[in-house]
Parts: structure tokens; C-alpha cells; sequence
């Protein structure tokens, strides 16, 4: 006596994105705090020094916030217009802006009023940096001009007036005190050397420059502009090594993971992409409510901080290791211990004969129906709420296996109406999945045969019937559509193969398009 | 010593078991079934063949146990004999010739005619119809809608008609019978599921009878145990049900038995109940519904649509057997190894059913993998897909690795790997379908976490002609596919297109590549009868010869391809080698009726046969499958088997060789160790006499098979009081009867 072969679920190829390692890790974060700003959230930066609180630049204030804390540290309000670029200073203790009314202010992090006020840029600044040496400012303005300044006697140093358009973003290096570079609109970015009073570098970016990065090594330099995201190699004088265009409004804000080995890249497109910095292809992506303003890593990738156009803060903190471990693996419930030794030390003589278990078959709820023959009932079961949700390839294959057995109709036939409008409404739910359709057109056709005289019977079924009647219709439309579609791109390879290869080759260009219907 | 080489059509084996009733010994330890033209005694407790009743010249169509001496058995064949055996030892005992088949033989052979009398004249040829009453006071034979008790005492019959339909629409026809033990009762099966028991039958007005039904549609068999207490039934169901006797509500059943139930017998104790299927399989069945052991012999399917294939790792026959099954059969000792479930789904017995079938099978050359077709018509929708196996070292079977569903748009038409020459080259499948292409599949890592599966890795056609069989070379570097009357010869490192060959009209109907030194020819045959082969380093045709040949195909460790030829419906066998245009063997009316499926098989050792025409066979058998599903062979050392559904082999074997190769050690060993010279004499006499049996047996197989309506079909034994034994003997046709 056989034992009953289980009905055969079908696995089908799994749409949506592939499982990979960056999807685990960049998955692996809590749901966001949204914290609501006065303004479009400008910039956000953390400090280099522990707890790592970070400054988020929103309309006229710059607040502070704690990694865990949701009310903010301190604010800095002393703004007569929109403040920009907030950022610490290496040592974490003094906090640089610019303003719309061209005034430079340094705060100390623990004060409230600003330090020192550098005044001389004639229109808003955007660009506001510590040098590496930490004594110097550097600053970039919407009048074309960028200076360096001395923090001690609050003196200008240096005034650079190569940019033709306004300067909105830069960096400085973190390595030599003596280099920063800029971005502005004219599309360029400038390498200046302190020492000498020109640029020493520059690279054309071919898009307005919207934001900076340098790599820890320095020797890459990443600029976003446009919808562009370009790398060039600062040892190479500054030569493109890889543009990447993977975002379909300007790109806003770069930032890199802890070790450099994922860049991330924020745009007005709504959506954070996650580069590998080995092949620069796109591992992961993150959608945002709406456009992305500003972006940064905490150190160690411990949450991510993004500022929206809609004064939303999005903050989003990394799941803790017991957490998430929690959430992958429930630990089984071990046997109590007299339990599981029981026997298992016993060595079996050469004249015992051993019993094995018995091993007892377990069956799928709908597997034991189809045994016993119960077809309606095997319906039922494989119609319940939950696989009908949740699996519905376990639904669509007992249907395939009733079909199989030549018993579908019976099946089908006698339900009342809460019944039919439950296979109605799976229908309707998966019908133009294309996995499915073959499958579920013969019960469709069934039920319709089975079912023709009551209809106008009951609304229900009957606003059901309209539906599946519209959803087939529209379907019917977008295949027509795609057809058309195919046989545009037909023409186009056609025409673009060369004619001897289309001679001798057997091989249909369409194959590589065929659809799954 | 001159070994003068005689190569002959011989049986091998795969003979039915089911084609009547097992019996199971007294003791319950042997179990005895006609198998073609022996009887085969099989251990109940081991499954083994212990031993082979061989006698019977024609299929044997009834075993009985001798009820005065439960260590005989007589068995009844269409050759007219019936023989009384010892079955403990194999031994025959007693022979008996019946006068109704050989008229011409005198009277005097007639050993003991007094006891015969007709009883009944208008029987059913199935022997499940008749059935002996308790303690052989009556007998009941039903045929049609007519059941018929005739009393042996009073000489007297009662007839019971049924209507054709009852009120339900329910069909009547009487399909078996059997009495009870000890209670008048008899219970008949009928067409439409229905058991009844008939009672109160010796008077002709009063009879009754109840019902019992859980079958829906024909009993096939039924069969009281021993005490009376219980019924048992079997159908098409492939469930044996198993009655109370007088307790009609209650019953057991032992569901999913495999195969529709043909027989049913229980053992003379009751221990045991055997049931027999219609897949060629006798089921042993403890008491307590269990099974306890499996008689499988070669399954027979509608067509055998995967080819004949040698599984290249333990050299065994494979073809499709049992639905959705690949099956496994040992050549060499005709057992049935095993079973493989390529569809995987629980089979449904039910007649009008559309069931999977395996309908292409393929192995590689390492038979490392194994790849399968399954196909499903339902109406208009088709349902194909290809299964890959991979062979599993720990468990050695094989392992589903890939299944690609609908990996063509239609009919798949051919399926073959590319031979490996190295490890290191990938082995590619290549499929062709009706649909125009033709694809080829590699073995691919896709994940890091799985391991490689198969892929489509390329998809070929030309002009939109329909592919009908592909070939590859024996290095694997091309690849040929015919497309209609044109043959295409493809790389198979870069899927280009080499060259086309064509010779109009007629379609290419077989392809293959010369084997070791004649790989640069590739041979065809065409529709238009004719034999092709092309010369592939000039790219010319090299020869061509007119001839009907229904089958081509190339011996895997030679140089030689083996064509036949049906020739004014006489099958002839040619066998030559590519390069020379005399055939080195060719042997006409092999037997008749067309060559469907043929197979090179290696053989365990190499013959060194010096003989020209027979060194073809040195290193291999041919088997092949005739159009009456008659498996034959050439070769080996066997005896002939039985007739129905049997091998047959093309013998290179002397009778000296036969002694010898019985006893390898005899020219080596010393002269004194050896048995006398008088020993060996009357051995190697009597290996002589075998060959001449076995050529006997073939050329009585036509007359057999034209013989079967008037033959015999079926002798029932039955002990009883008064005499011995009675020998009633019933006739499919009177004409039989009217001349005894």
C-alpha cells in the first residue's frame, strides 16, 4: 500500500527584489520617528564625537538631538532668515552655519548665543566647513565667491573668486589642513590649496553641483548634480572614473556608510539608492514620503537621519542584535532534560531486534480531503481566509489537482452565495496574475457555466461578475498594448541586426521578450 | 576446435505474471503463477524466482494445486498438455495430452478420457467465470447476463437471467464469480460495481439475492477466504475491500494497491492474500491489511514512448512502465530492479481518465543525470514538463534537481545529451518540439545558497521548419537536428550554424553519428525510403542505398549501426559499419511485424568470438521490441521464455560455448581434477538438444498467436469424494468441443 502523494505546490519564481546580504542589512532598522521641523529640512550632521548627536538645519533654527531622545538637546534660534549647513567641528565642541543674510555665525555647542559672527559675504551662504586644523573656517556663497576665515580673531584670510555661478556645497579635507574643494552651478568643482591663491584642480561636472563628498582615503572625490552622481579620482588629476545615473530627479545629498563600503545617495526623486562602492551597482533603495532634502549616516551605520521638503525629520534607528534575532527565529522549547535522555544511551545488543517509530504521515488539511475524495470540502480548506491571502499558489495548485482528477465542477457546484462570492473574490484577486491565469480561467469558465441561471439573483454575485468582467477587460487591453509594444521593439531589432546575421542565425530575436503569458 | 558462430532470435524474459491467477502452497510459503510458457515459484517471504516449472512449448493458461497431494501442481498450456508437477523441486511428474488441439496425434496418447463429460456448453472464456460450489456439489459459470448452476449430482442446471439495465441504468453483466466455502451461497461481480450473493439457488422459482456495492465500476476479481468468514473484492480501484460475511455493513479496505485488481486469492490457511494488478505485479498481503511483499515483472504500458534505454551506471533496461514511472529492469536476471516516480502526483484510478505520462526519457553519458518529459493532454491544453534528475551517490537512486513546466509550446520530439569527453565540459540537453525550436539546456549555478540547476542556454530554428530528431557527434562538439527533409549540423561550443545537408524529398525520419572511427559520418534515414550517409569532412553524401528501414541506430561502443528493415511485413535485421558498404551481418524475417523499439546493451563480459558475422555481438546485445510488444533480444546464454510479452535475442552462441561458457574453469583446470569424459559427454549432448528446443519455440510463436481463439483457455481441478479428480476442460469455441 502506497502512501498518498501529497498534492505538488508549484514554486514559482519569486517576483520582486532578490533577498541579498545589503537587503538584510539595510532592512535590519526600526520604523522611522518622524519628527516634524518648521521648515524644509536643509542639512543634518553628526558629530564626530560620542553620544553622536546630530545638528539638523531647518528654516531659521539648527537643533540638536540626541541619539534616543525624540525633544531636541538645544536649538539655535538666533537666525534673522533660513539657516544652512550646520556642521560640527572635529573635536564636536563648536557648531558653524551660514544664513540667508550672509552672515557666518559660530556657536559653541554648549552655549546659546553665537561665538563669533563673520560677516563679509555680500549674499546667502550655503557652504560653511571646519578645516582639518580646526582654527580655520572655510565658507561658500550665492555670490560666487568662497572664503577662508580665522576663527581666533574672526579675521577673513583669503578670498577665492573663480566660481561664475552660485557656490552651494563643499568640502574640506579631513587629512591636509591646507585643501577644500566646492561645487557650484556653474557645473565645476574647484580643488583650492591654501597656500596658493588659485585653484588647483577642476573637474566639470556638466550638471549644477548640489553636493560633495570626499572618500576617508581622499582619493576619490564623489560630486552629485543633476540627476548625476559622478567619482573622480583626485590622484589622477582628477579624472571621471564612473557616472552613475540611477535616479530620475537631482540627486541632493551623498553620504557613506561606516568603512566606505556602500555610498549612499538621497535625491528630490523621493527614494535614498545604496551604491557598492566596488561596482557602483545599486543594492538597496529606500523610499521616503517625500523629497529628500538632506541625508546622514550615523558612525557605525547606527540610524539613518533624512530631511524631507516637507519639514519631516525621518529618523531610523538600527534594530538591536537580540531584536532582530528575535524576529527571524522563534527558539523551539526543548524537552525537559529526563525526556530527552531517556534511551538515547542505550546501545543495542547484537540479537535486539529494533522497532523503529512509526513515523506518522502528516497531511495538509486539503491533502486530507482530496484523500478522502471530499472535493467540495477540499475546496474549502484550500479556500480558507489565510491561504487564500497569504498562499494562494497552495489555493491555485488544489484547484489545478480537482481539475486534474476531472472533479472541479462538482466542486464547484451547490455553493450558496457566501460561498461562491468567497471563489468569486479569489478569482477577481488572481485571475490576471500571470502565474495563475492559466490555472483559473477553466474554474471561471466553470462557474459561469454552473452558475448562468441565477444570475440577477443576488447583488453581491452579481456586482462580483461585474468586476471580474471589468478586470478581464482592462486585461485584455494591456496585453494589447504590450503587443503592440513587442512588435515596435521586433522592428527596432530587426532593423538594427546586420543582414547577414539575420540570415544565417536561427534564432528569434523576440525570444528574449516573450512575456510569461 | 573450430566455434562456428549461429546467431538466433531467442525470448528474454519480462514475461506477464498476471496473466492468470497465482497459488499459493499449503504452507503458504510458495507462491506459483503462469508466467508465458513456465511457471514460475516465487518465495513469499523473499520475492525471489526460486524456481522455473519449464516443459510447456505454448503459454500456460492455469496452475492448480494436486487438492490429494499438496506438493504437486498441475499446469495447463495452449500447446494441449497438462503437466503435473513437484514444485518443491521442480521436478515434472506426469504429462497429459489433450486431443481438441492436435487432432492428428492418435488416440493412443489419450491417457484417461472416461472421466470427460460435458457440463455446460456455453461458457465465458475468462476463468474467473466459473467457480467450483462447496465441496464440488455444484458449479456456476456465468456468462453475459446469464448465471448457470449445474448440480453434479443430480446432473441438473439451473439457469438465472438478469435484465440488461436495472431501473437505475445500471449495467448487469456478470464479470466474476466465486461460492462459498462452506454455505450455499455464490457471489457474483458485476459491470457495474455491484457484488451479489445468491441464495436458496437449487430451486429454479425461489431463489434470492442481496447486494452489496462500494465498487463503481467493474469487480474484477472475487474470492472467499478459507473459514467463509470474510469476501474479498478488487477492481479497477486499486482498493481491495475486504466483506464480513452476513455483516454486509461492515467492511475493511486496503486503498492504493497501484494498479487496477485482476486477481484476487487467498492462501489455502488464510494467511495470506494475494492480489494481482494489472501492472504485471502479484501484491502478498498479510492478514491484518498488510503489505508484506511486492512480485514485480516488467510493466508494459500502452506504448513504450520513452525508447529502450540502458542506464549507462547498472547497465539496466529502462523504459516507461507503470503511468507516470520510469522502471528499471535488470537484463541480466529479468527482475524488475525498481521504479522511479517521475510525476511525482497521486494517481487516480479511474478509467476515462488523463493521466501524466512520461513520454521522453534521456540519460547522459556518465548516467550522472537523467532527464524526463511528462506530458498531460487535456483537450486542446497541453501540459509538458521536463524533469532533471541527478544521481544521488548515498541514496543511489536518482534526485529531482530541476523541473522546467512547459519548457516547449508543443510536442517534445526528440531529447539527447551531448556525450562529456572530459569532466570538465558542462553536458548540454538538447530538446526539440513541434513547435519550431529547439532548445538547449545547461547546468548553471544560480544562487549561492542552491545548488546549479538547469537553464535554457539557447534556443535554435530553421526557417520555421519543425525539428524531428537531434544527434551529437561522439566528441559532443556537433550537433545535427533535422528539420524535415533537411539536416542541420550545428556547433556546439558557440550554437552556430555549420552546415545543412539535404537530400529531397522525404522528410529525415532517424539520425545518427558514426561511433570511435567513423565519427566523421553522419547516417540518416528519409521517408522515401532511403538510407543516407554523409561524408561531414567533405560535407557530401557518401552513399546512399534504397531501403525501407524502420530503425536505425548505432552501437555505443563499435563502429557498427544495426538497421531493420520491414520488408513485405517479414522483419529483417542488417547490421554494417559506415564505412564499408557490404553489411558485415544481415538476417531476414527475424520475426514478424515491425521493429518499434531497439537498444544496444553492453555486455558483462566480452565474447572473443573469431566468426566475422557474429564479432558485431562480442561486446554487446541487441535488443529490440517488436510491433506485438514482444520484447526481443540478441544474445546470451538464456532459455527460451514465454511468448506474451517476452524478450527475444539474437543468439552468437555455439552449444560448445555454451558448455564452456557454463563452465569457464574446464580447458584450464588438469586433466585428473576434471569429471569423466562420459560426465562431459552427455553434458555437452545436452546442451545440443536445448538449442534445438529454442529454435523449435520461435517458430511456433505464429502459430500460437493464430491459434489462440480455439486454444484452450482454462481447466479447473477439484477434488471430491467419489473420484479423484475431474477434468472438465471448456472451450472459447464448440467447434473444439463437438470434435472430442
Amino acid at each position: 500500500m502506497a502512501s498518498f502523494k501529497p498534492t505538488k505546490i508549484h514554486v514559482y519564481p519569486k517576483l520582486g527584489e532578490k533577498v541579498t546580504q545589503d537587503t538584510l542589512y539595510w532592512k535590519n532598522y526600526k520604523a522611522p520617528i518622524q519628527i516634524k521641523q518648521f521648515g524644509a529640512v536643509s542639512n543634518v550632521a553628526f558629530s564626530p564625537v560620542a553620544p553622536y548627536n546630530f545638528a539638523v538645519t531647518a528654516f531659521t533654527r539648527i537643533h540638536i538631538y540626541g541619539p534616543f531622545s525624540q525633544e531636541p538637546i538645544k536649538s539655535f534660534t538666533r537666525f534673522k532668515d533660513t539657516a544652512y549647513s550646520g556642521r560640527f567641528r572635529s573635536d564636536g565642541q563648536l557648531l558653524v552655519a551660514g544664513c540667508e543674510d550672509s552672515v557666518v555665525r559660530l556657536f559653541d555647542v554648549g552655549g546659546k548665543t553665537a561665538l563669533r559672527m563673520f560677516k563679509g559675504h555680500t549674499k546667502a551662504v550655503h557652504l560653511t566647513d571646519f578645516t582639518s586644523d580646526r582654527y580655520q573656517i572655510v565658507t561658500g556663497s550665492d555670490d560666487y565667491s568662497c572664503r577662508l576665515w580665522d576663527i581666533p580673531n574672526a579675521t577673513e584670510l583669503n578670498t577665492y573668486r573663480e566660481h561664475t555661478d552660485y557656490i552651494r556645497c563643499g568640502v574640506t579635507s579631513k587629512l591636509n589642513r591646507d585643501l577644500f574643494i566646492t561645487g557650484s552651478y556653474d557645473h565645476t568643482v574647484k580643488l583650492f590649496d591654501v597656500r596658493t591663491d588659485k585653484s588647483v584642480m577642476t573637474m566639470d561636472h556638466e550638471q549644477p553641483v548640489e553636493s560633495l563628498l570626499l572618500y576617508p582615503s581622499e582619493g576619490l572625490l564623489v560630486s552629485a548634480g543633476g540627476r548625476f552622481v559622478k567619482v573622480w579620482d583626485l590622484l589622477k588629476q582628477g579624472q571621471p572614473l564612473v557616472s552613475l545615473r540611477n535616479h530620475h530627479k537631482t540627486v541632493t545629498c551623498l553620504c557613506l556608510s561606516k568603512n566606505g563600503e556602500r555610498l549612499l545617495s538621497a535625491s528630490l526623486d523621493r527614494h535614498v539608492k545604496v551604491y557598492n562602492t566596488t561596482n557602483y551597482k545599486v543594492v538597496h533603495n529606500f523610499d521616503y514620503p517625500a523629497s529628500i532634502l538632506s541625508l546622514a549616516l550615523a558612525p557605525y551605520d547606527e540610524s539613518i537621519v533624512v530631511g524631507m521638503t516637507n519639514s519631516v525629520l525621518s529618523i531610523k534607528h538600527k534594530k538591536s542584535p537580540s531584536e532582530s534575532k528575535d524576529s527571524t527565529s522563534q527558539q523551539r522549547r526543548r524537552p525537559s532534560y529526563r525526556m530527552f535522555v531517556k534511551g538515547k544511551n542505550y546501545i543495542p545488543k547484537q540479537d535486539d531486534f529494533l522497532v523503529g517509530k512509526q513515523v506518522k504521515e502528516h497531511l495538509a488539511k486539503h491533502d486530507k480531503q482530496l484523500k478522502k475524495f471530499n472535493v467540495s470540502k477540499a475546496l474549502d480548506t484550500a479556500l480558507e481566509s489565510w491561504t487564500r491571502r497569504r498562499k494562494p499558489e497552495v489555493t491555485v495548485a488544489v484547484i489545478k489537482e480537482l481539475n486534474r482528477r476531472g472533479t472541479l465542477k462538482n466542486a464547484l457546484a451547490g455553493r450558496d452565495e457566501q460561498e461562491l462570492s468567497r471563489i468569486l473574490n479569489f478569482l477577481i484577486g488572481n485571475l490576471v496574475d500571470a502565474r495563475f491565469t492559466l490555472v483559473l480561467v477553466t474554474p471561471a469558465e466553470m462557474i459561469l457555466d454552473i452558475y448562468r441561471s441565477i444570475i440577477g439573483q443576488s447583488p453581491v454575485i452579481d456586482r462580483q461578475l461585474l468586476r471580474l468582467h471589468e478586470l478581464l477587460e482592462r486585461e485584455l487591453d494591456y496585453q494589447r498594448e504590450l503587443l503592440e509594444v513587442l512588435g515596435m521593439l521586433d522592428t527596432l531589432f530587426a532593423s538594427s541586426l546586420p543582414r547577414n546575421a539575420v540570415e544565417c542565425s536561427g534564432i528569434s530575436s523576440s525570444n528574449g521578450f516573450f512575456l510569461t503569458y | 576446435m573450430v566455434e562456428h558462430a549461429d546467431i538466433r532470435v531467442v525470448h528474454r524474459g519480462g514475461s506477464k505474471i498476471n496473466f492468470r491467477a497465482p497459488v499459493i502452497s499449503d504452507d503458504s510459503r510458495l507462491l506459483l503463477c503462469a508466467s508465458g510458457e513456465c511457471v514460475k515459484v516465487y518465495s513469499t517471504s523473499t520475492e525471489e524466482c526460486v524456481h522455473h516449472l519449464r516443459a510447456h512449448t505454448d503459454v500456460v493458461t492455469g496452475v492448480v494445486l494436486r487438492p490429494s497431494n499438496h506438493l504437486q501442481v498441475y499446469s495447463c498450456s495452449m500447446d494441449g498438455t497438462i503437466r503435473l508437477w513437484d514444485f518443491t523441486d521442480a521436478i515434472l511428474i506426469k504429462m497429459f495430452h489433450l486431443v481438441a488441439v492436435h487432432l492428428q496425434q492418435s488416440t493412443e496418447q489419450l491417457v484417461e478420457a472416461r472421466e470427460l463429460s460435458v457440463v455446460i456448453s456455453h461458457v465465458s472464456s475468462n476463468p474467473a467465470a466459473i467457480a467450483f460450489g462447496r465441496a464440488g456439489e455444484y458449479l456456476a459459470s456465468t456468462k453475459g447476463l446469464q448465471l448457470e448452476v449445474f448440480f453434479l449430482k443430480k446432473q441438473k442446471s439451473n439457469r438465472f437471467s438478469l435484465k440488461e439495465e436495472n431501473k437505475k441504468g445500471r449495467k448487469n453483466t456478470f464479470s466474476c464469480v466465486t461460492c462459498h466455502p462452506t454455505d450455499d451461497c455464490i457471489a457474483t461481480g458485476h459491470e457495474d460495481g455491484q457484488i451479489r450473493l445468491w441464495r436458496n439457488f437449487s430451486h429454479k422459482k425461489e431463489y434470492t439475492y442481496s447486494t452489496l456495492h462500494w465498487h463503481h465500476t467493474t469487480v474484477g476479481s472475487l474470492c472467499f477466504t478459507p473459514e467463509g468468514t470474510n469476501l474479498l473484492s478488487g477492481g479497477v480501484e486499486s482498493v481491495l475491500v475486504q466483506w464480513r460475511y452476513n455483516q454486509d455493513t461492515q467492511r475493511d479496505f486496503l486503498p492504493r494497491l497501484g494498479a487496477a485488481i485482476t486477481h484476487v486469492t487467498v492462501s489455502p490457511d488464510g494467511t495470506l492474500f494475494t492480489t494481482t494488478h494489472s501492472d504485471n505485479k502479484i501484491t502478498i498481503i498479510r492478514s491484518g491489511a498488510k503489505v508484506s511483499a511486492v512480485i514485480q515483472g516488467l510493466v508494459k504500458g500502452e506504448s513504450i514512448e520513452t525508447d529502450l534505454l540502458i542506464d549507462p551506471r547498472s547497465k539496466a533496461l529502462v523504459m516507461n512502465g507503470k503511468p507516470g514511472h520510469l522502471q528499471f529492469y535488470s537484463l541480466q536476471r529479468d527482475k524488475l530492479m525498481y521504479n522511479l516516480d517521475i510525476v511525482q502526483q497521486e494517481y487516480i484510478y479511474q478509467s476515462d481518465l488523463q493521466q501524466f505520462e512520461v513520454v521522453k526519457a534521456a540519460f547522459n553519458s556518465s548516467g550522472n543525470w537523467l532527464a524526463t518529459v511528462e506530458r498531460e493532454q487535456k483537450d486542446a491544453e497541453l501540459e509538458l514538463n521536463l524533469k532533471l534528475w541527478a544521481f544521488d551517490d548515498q541514496t543511489q537512486s536518482f534526485v529531482l534537481n530541476t523541473t522546467i513546466s512547459a519548457p516547449h509550446e508543443n510536442r517534445i520530439t526528440a531529447l539527447c545529451f551531448s556525450p562529456a569527453t572530459d569532466s570538465q565540459t558542462t553536458t548540454v540537453l538538447v530538446s526539440s518540439s513541434k513547435d519550431g525550436h529547439f532548445k538547449a539546456w545547461q547546468l548553471a549555478a544560480h544562487t549561492e545558497d542552491e545548488g546549479p540547476c538547469w537553464s535554457c542556454d539557447f534556443v535554435g530554428a530553421y526557417h520555421g521548419l519543425v525539428p524531428s530528431c537531434c544527434c551529437f557527434s561522439a566528441d559532443g562538439s556537433l550537433l545535427a537536428v533535422s528539420f524535415q527533409e533537411v539536416v542541420t549540423v550545428w556547433s556546439s561550443a558557440s550554437w552556430e550554424l555549420l552546415t545543412t545537408l539535404s537530400q529531397p524529398p522525404g522528410d529525415i525520419r532517424d539520425l545518427c553519428f558514426g561511433q570511435l572511427s567513423c565519427s566523421k559520418y553522419l547516417l540518416g534515414t528519409s521517408t522515401s525510403n532511403l538510407l543516407l550517409c554523409w561524408n561531414l569532412l567533405t560535407c557530401s553524401l557518401e552513399w546512399s542505398t534504397s531501403m525501407d528501414i524502420s530503425l536505425l541506430l548505432a552501437d555505443p561502443l563499435s563502429e557498427n549501426m544495426a538497421a531493420f528493415s520491414s520488408f513485405s511485413s517479414l522483419l529483417s535485421v542488417f547490421v554494417f559499419k559506415p564505412s564499408e558498404p557490404r553489411p558485415i551481418f544481415s538476417q531476414k524475417a527475424v520475426c514478424s511485424g515491425k521493429v518499434m523499439r531497439a537498444v544496444f546493451a553492453p555486455r558483462e563480459e566480452m565474447l572473443e568470438s573469431c566468426e566475422e558475422s557474429s564479432q558485431w555481438l562480442n561486446r554487446c546485445q541487441l535488443y529490440f521490441l517488436s510491433q506485438h510488444m514482444v520484447n526481443s533480444s540478441a544474445a546470451g546464454s538464456a532459455q527460451p521464455n514465454a511468448l506474451i510479452g517476452s524478450h527475444q535475442s539474437l543468439v552468437a552462441m555455439t552449444p560448445f560455448h555454451l558448455l564452456l561458457g557454463k563452465r569457464p574453469s574446464l580447458l584450464q583446470t588438469p586433466a585428473h581434477v576434471l569429471p569423466s569424459t562420459s560426465y562431459l559427454c552427455s553434458m555437452f549432448v545436452r546442451s545440443l538438444l536445448i538449442s534445438v528446443t529454442d529454435n523449435r519455440s520461435v517458430t511456433q510463436y505464429s502459430y500460437s498467436t493464430n491459434t489462440h481463439s480455439s486454444a484452450f483457455t482454462g481447466f479447473i481441478l477439484h477434488g471430491s469424494q467419489n473420484c479423484p479428480f475431474v477434468v472438465n476442460l471448456f472451450s472459447g469455441a464448440e467447434r473444439c468441443l463437438r470434435k472430442l
